[in-house]
């Protein structure tokens, strides 16, 4: 037993306990001290910075799990011609700095982009959002969903169809067989897949950096803290929180989970 | 309990073949009728088609064109499982695992709108039939294996269904469990009375639980009669050996009997015969030449608790089994001399 546990204390010591703990203590030892950690929430910069991230990233994790539980169960379910090269180009984003990602929607929504031109043609304004919450969640989304596919392809491997046809033998029609028998399955793959998209999108910054030119969230705040204004005592102070804050939406939501995922297994 | 299945159904395949999308021919054109209320039993060994068959039957699967399936007179080829009104019972139970035993066996009535009431009295009626109320709030992976098959089969029960159609339910159970369950399984099917079809590759649980067994093999059937007829009359050479063990002697028909190397068998029916064939349970071992019919060496034995088997070298191309005393049976290398009695003697 404590073979076990002494590796995995070390990891989340090394890993969690101490670098939080630093965080924390330099978060208040700048100019202002421990005001630093109240600033955050009064002061209405900060606040709605912090506020637009975790929108950014509910609505991204929210948008991708939907998207990609449909799509790898579809594409873990039906074999059509280019399913393979598909499934081989599917996680191309991944290998994307967030940078290029930025980059790629403006070209889609930006202001010489594909949509405002569209929309232009079609004797409309010019639509032009890659500057706008809603870019960086378009960029976000598209960063994430490749990894949830494949999360959700694998978990798809292993539902059992016997479920499903037991379930269909009593009458139950497809939204039974997806409430009862599929998203039971696939809950475990959902929630994982889930806070990865989630932290993902806390704390991704390339993709921030390049679209984020009229909307602040928190990595940015935190990057300009630290490299234009100086002030690290600040920049700790909002990167402890905003760590503190994902860690427990993360222990939240896989307990609300965990609750319904420990009647499943 | 008779009340339990409303009317019982009889079911009719018509000319249904099936070829799977891969080109694999899992079934030759099969015809088959079950009447309302009978126990079929489907035997055979792996891979010959009785799992296909049910499914064709459950309506998983579509026969190929030109195969077409009957419940009572209603076509319902093109029905899909959900319309059918079967019940099913899985090899792997198939049971819900993020609901309770009670949710799982009530899962078929919450798809009928059934209302909660009368949903809590028939979830607690088929716990109390299958003996597993205590279980009723457990979840699934807290159950042994013949606990999931008992809730496996109070959720297919609990919706009334028009027929049962079990594949393998106790191949996952270990001997003794299957034996108890098999007991218990045939009362229920018999008290209910509902037309049941029950696949199987264990011979002795397919004589046990079927009115009627139909032996297949490679896609087709080898042939349908009750467990005394397949196994005094079998059709082929394929079940005579399939079902339970046979000897084979080759030889001629002369004028004394059928003669062979190891003597000459009492056969009076017309007709020639190069083989004959009979159960090990029809030699009986004699004890002078006088009476002997055939003559052989013990050349193994094998005690097998309530009978010692012992394999006996006539001279031909297999040994033949014959049974004998558990407490003094012949020694190996000695000299046996056997007759064989004349209803057990058959040729294919
Ligand atoms: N979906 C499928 N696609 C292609 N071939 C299949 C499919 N299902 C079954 N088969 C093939 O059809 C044949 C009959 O299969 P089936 O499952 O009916 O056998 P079975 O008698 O139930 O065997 P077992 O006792 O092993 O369950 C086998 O050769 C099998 O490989
Ligand atoms: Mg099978």
């Amino acid at each position: 037993m404590i073979y076990m546990f002494l590796p995995a204390a070390a990891f989340f010591s090394a890993f969690f306990i101490l670098p939080m703990c630093r965080l924390f203590l330099v978060g208040g030892s700048g100019a202002i001290g421990w005001r630093a950690y109240s600033v955050i929430v009064t002061d209405s910069n900060y606040f709605n910075a912090l506020l637009a991230t975790f929108g950014v990233a509910l609505a991204t994790t929210v948008t991708t799990l939907l998207i990609g539980g449909l799509v790898g169960v579809f594409l873990q379910r039906y074999r059509f011609p280019g399913r393979s090269f598909l499934m081989a180009i599917i996680t191309l984003p991944m290998a994307f700095p967030g940078v290029v990602i930025g980059f790629m929607v403006i070209m889609l929504a930006g202001r010489q982009g594909l949509i405002g031109q569209i929309s232009m043609a079609l004797g409309g304004d010019r639509l032009v959002f890659a500057y706008s919450f809603l870019g960086l969640f378009l960029g976000y989304v598209y960063f994430s969903l490749p990894r949830t596919i494949l999360t959700i392809v694998a978990a798809a491997e292993k539902l059992d169809p016997k479920l499903e046809e037991a379930a269909r033998s009593f009458g139950a029609n497809t939204w039974h067989v997806v409430w009862d028998v599929i998203m039971p399955g696939l809950k475990p793959a959902l929630i994982s897949a889930g806070a990865i998209c989630f932290a993902t999108a806390i704390g991704a910054f390339g993709t921030a950096f390049t679209l984020a030119t009229r909307i602040n969230v928190l990595p940015m705040v935190i990057y300009t803290e630290f490299t234009l204004s100086a002030n690290i005592a600040m920049a700790a102070a909002l990167s402890f929180v905003l760590g503190a804050l994902t860690w427990i939406v993360l222990a939240l939501a896989r307990s609300a989970a965990g609750n319904t995922v420990a009647a499943a297994a | 309990m008779s009340a339990l299945v409303p009317q019982a159904l009889s079911i009719r395949l018509q000319g249904c073949a099936k070829t799977f999308r891969d080109g694999t021919r899992a079934l030759e054109s099969l015809d088959l009728s079950i009447s309302a209320g009978e126990t079929l039993v489907l035997l055979g060994p792996s891979g010959c088609g009785k799992t296909t068959t049910l499914r064709l039957i459950a309506g998983l699967e579509q026969p190929d064109a030109g195969g077409k399936v009957f419940f009572d007179d209603t076509d319902v080829t093109t029905l899909g499982i959900e319309a059918r009104k079967i019940g099913m019972v899985f090899q792997s139970y198939a049971l819900f695992p993020n609901m309770t035993v009670a949710q799982n066996v009530g899962y078929g009535l919450r798809i009928l709108k059934m209302p909660k009431t009368e949903q809590q009295v028939r979830i607690r009626e088929m716990l109390a039939m299958m003996r597993i109320e205590a279980l009723a709030d457990r979840r699934i992976d807290q159950l042994s294996g013949g606990q999931r098959q008992r809730v496996a089969l109070a959720r297919a029960l609990a919706v009334r269904p028009q027929a049962l159609l079990l594949d393998e339910p106790l191949t996952a159970l270990d001997a003794r469990l299957r034996d108890a369950l098999r007991v218990e399984i045939n009362q229920l099917l018999r008290s209910l009375g509902i037309t049941t079809i029950y696949v199987t590759h264990d011979q002795a649980e397919a004589m046990a639980l079927g009115d009627r067994i139909i032996v297949m093999s490679h896609g087709r059937v080898e042939q349908i009669g009750t467990p005394r007829e397949i196994y005094h009359q079998p059709g082929s050479a394929f079940v005579a050996n399939f079902i339970g063990s046979m000897n084979q002697l080759r030889g001629v028909v002369t004028p004394q009997g059928f003669t062979c190397s190891a003597g000459c068998l009492n056969w009076d029916r017309s007709g020639v015969a190069e083989r004959v064939l009979f159960r090990p349970e029809d030699v009986s071992i004699v004890t002078s030449s006088e009476f002997a019919e055939l003559t052989g060496v013990v050349k193994a034995s094998f005690f097998m608790g309530d009978h010692t088997r012992l394999l006996v070298d006539v001279g031909d191309e297999a040994p033949i089994t014959v049974l004998d005393d558990a407490r003094c049976p012949q020694a190996v290398g000695q000299k046996l001399y056997m007759r064989v009695a004349p209803l057990g003697l058959m040729s294919i």
